[in-house]
């Protein structure tokens, strides 16, 4: 539960601490690089303000130098009398070729080039030369309309951390369950339980109560993320304003959660009820709860390619099928017999799973010291 | 009509036979005594009839009718093995447990109040289970038991680790609800709270039956031609007697069988000696047991 509001607030929490801290300081003085130049053409003299690196005109290659060794440039380049023949600059500075900016060497192009337009080209058209390109993309169906999702690279951002949290989810939920099971099993009080309610109303009620707290912490991320990648845009700005988050996320985030946070409470009440203990439990668990993280391990590979077979497969194998599905949502359109597959196979799987696990559970949970092997199960199964 | 029928119950675990065509039966206001040594089969008897797990052949009938879900409100079953939600309070703890027994909030606190106070534990109403102790966790798993006033009330080792307060406590609570008209199944080691608190006795080994009545019919049927005398003097020779064996300040004088304890009383008269203590030699619960059980006498 506390995991439910922390994340929003940890995520509001940063993006004021980072508004405040920008509110407070602005641009800092130590941030911008004073670069130093002596021009024996007479060319080169405005626009020598680009922002984070500025430039200081010197009448002699001596002044500079001095200004470099009192610190009070960080380097300076000399501009030849011969420079519009030549092209030739010379830079100096204390460290060696590696350890300059590429950043400041782009401003002192682009400070070459403004002054050498000057005379002949509109500032506007120089500011076009300097920055010819600003594409912006548009992603087309094969209709020839415009795709809904545009497969910014953004875009990914959100989907991967809601399946990254769908993950946790899944695994602090099957912890939980195992952990209350196990307890419950060692101190024989499931027997007190079972004296009272069937073992179908145990679990259901188990599952439910879990799967309540566990939709309540999801439909708040879910509801809140919009919320935070504005606000994170108004404050933060940069990428985050491409970022866009897919239509139907929403809605499939929830039906992925609650069939997904279904699949793992079953598997969850399953595995508590052959483990002897809650340790023997969680060791077991491990397997279905690392198996839901693969997607966001592979999430590089999925990226370029997300409709290769694997990723196909992944997102129909139930327990992979929540992650995937949100992760691939946001980097492509998926065929709708893909989505309607994937949501009939993970159904089939929680209710047949649910049918099972009631079996399972009345034949072993009365029993402890040991869990049983595999082929003791099925021999039960067949025998309930 | 019999709150608990069993007839001819058998289970076995593989190879193991855990219970071996037991038969017998509960009736309103009575508390039967489950007894046996360790592995005889209480436990798994216990089970079957909660229908936490079905017999290999045999029926149970609980209320004159299978075990069903419907049936649970009307059962309290304190297990062996005992153990609580550490995290909740007392009082929290008893009322989750009464609300799956289908009983409303007030009336359940209403009683938990009622039986934390006749346990003494009502100052550890609001207290955290894990900061109690073992004995006082066995309390408050008690009142779980009861607190929804079962008709059928099965108590597997109620006293164990209990001090004589408390022991005499639960005790009470239990005579009460047999008084009461409930059925009661009494699964324990300690043969003296049988005799003092049990109408009948159910004694198995090896899962199968090994004595069944009432627990005075029973120390009758086992009863033996002897008496135990403390008398102030000599008694010289007595005739009839085949052994004399000293037992805690007074002696056991085992008769013939065909001698009749009147005429050993007439004698000690007869010398003018001081009679003390004069008793026919009734065995209990307990040594019936060990008898059975094949343990000598000391």
């Amino acid at each position: 539960m506390v995991l439910t509001f922390i994340i929003p607030v940890l995520a509001l929490l940063v993006i004021g601490v980072i508004a405040l801290f920008n509110t407070l300081t602005g641009p800092s003085e130590k941030d911008i690089t004073i670069v130093g130049y002596v021009d024996h053409t007479g060319i080169f003299t405005e626009h020598t303000d680009l922002g984070i690196v500025k430039l200081i005109a010197f009448t002699s290659e001596e002044e500079a130098l001095k200004g470099l060794i009192n610190q009070e440039i960080s380097e300076y380049f000399i501009v030849a009398s011969d420079f519009t023949n030549s092209g030739n600059i010379q830079r100096y500075a204390l460290t060696d070729e590696f350890g300059s900016s590429l950043v400041t060497g782009q401003m002192i192009k682009d400070f070459l080039t403004w002054n050498l337009l000057k005379e002949d080209v509109p500032p506007e058209i120089i500011g076009l030369i300097l920055t010819p390109m600003n594409p912006e993309v548009t992603k087309l169906e094969e209709s020839g309309e415009i795709a809904e999702v545009q497969g910014d690279i953004g875009n990914i951002i959100v989907p991967s951390l809601f399946s990254f949290l769908l993950s946790m989810a899944f695994m602090f939920g099957a912890n939980s369950l195992i952990s209350g099971l196990g307890e419950e099993k060692e101190s024989r009080l499931i027997e007190v339980l079972y004296s009272s309610i069937s073992v179908r109303q145990l679990l259901i009620g188990k599952i439910m109560a879990l799967g309540a707290a566990g939709l309540l912490q999801v439909v708040v991320w879910l509801f809140s993320a919009p919320l935070i990648l504005n606000l994170a845009t108004s404050v933060l700005g940069g990428f985050l304003i491409n970022i866009q988050i897919p239509p139907n996320f929403i809605i499939l985030g929830i039906v992925y959660f609650v069939l997904g946070y279904l699949l793992f409470a079953i598997l969850s009440v399953t595995i508590g009820g052959i483990s002897p203990s809650a340790n023997d439990g969680h060791n077991l668990s491990m397997f279905y709860i690392m198996a839901s993280y693969i997607p966001l391990w592979t999430i590089g590979l999925m990226i370029n390619s997300p409709e290769k077979p694997i990723w196909v497969l992944l997102s129909l194998f139930p327990v992979t099928a929540p992650t995937q599905m949100m992760l691939r949502l946001a980097v492509s359109d998926i065929p709708l017999w893909q989505t309607l597959t994937s949501l009939g196979i993970l159904i089939f799987t929680v209710i047949a799973g649910q049918y099972l696990s009631i079996k399972i559970f009345r034949v072993y949970m009365l029993m402890y010291g040991k869990r049983p092997g595999a082929a003791e199960i099925m021999r039960s199964l067949r025998n309930v | 009509m019999k709150t608990v029928e069993v007839n001819n119950i058998y289970k076995a675990y593989g190879d193991v036979t855990a219970v071996n065509d037991l038969s017998f039966s509960v009736k309103p206001g009575e508390i039967l005594g489950l007894i046996g040594p360790n592995g005889a089969g209480k436990s798994s008897t216990n089970k079957i009839i909660l229908d936490f797990m079905k017999p290999d052949s045999g029926q149970v009938k609980i209320f004159n009718q299978k075990m069903d879900e419907g049936l649970k409100d009307k059962i309290g079953y304190l297990p062996e093995e005992r153990g609580l939600y550490r995290r909740l309070t007392a009082i929290e703890l008893i009322l989750y447990l009464a609300s799956l027994k289908g009983i409303s909030r007030g009336k359940a606190e209403q009683k938990a109040d009622e039986l934390l106070i006749q346990t003494g534990m009502y100052e550890n109403r609001n207290k955290k289970n894990k900061e109690m102790s073992k004995g006082m966790g066995q309390l408050i798993q008690f009142i779980v038991t009861v607190v929804h006033d079962p008709e059928l009330i099965i108590l597997d080792e109620p006293f164990s680790g209990l001090d004589p307060v408390r022991t005499e406590s639960i005790q009470s609570i239990i005579s009460h609800l047999r008084d009461e008209g409930k059925s009661i199944i009494l699964s324990t080691h300690q043969m003296n709270k049988v005799e003092e608190l049990c109408n009948r006795v159910l004694m198995i080994n090896h899962g199968r039956t090994v004595l069944y009545g009432g627990v005075n019919e029973i120390r009758t049927k086992f009863r033996k031609n002897s008496i135990q005398v403390d008398v102030e003097g000599e008694m010289g020779d007595l005739p009839g007697v085949i052994e004399r064996i000293p037992r805690n300040g007074s002696i056991e004088l085992v008769l013939e069988e065909d001698v009749k304890p009147q005429l050993i009383l007439d004698i000690l008269y007869d010398r003018n000696l001081i009679i003390n203590r004069f008793e026919i030699t009734t065995p209990s619960l307990n040594e019936i047991f060990l008898e059975l059980a094949g343990v000598k006498r000391e």
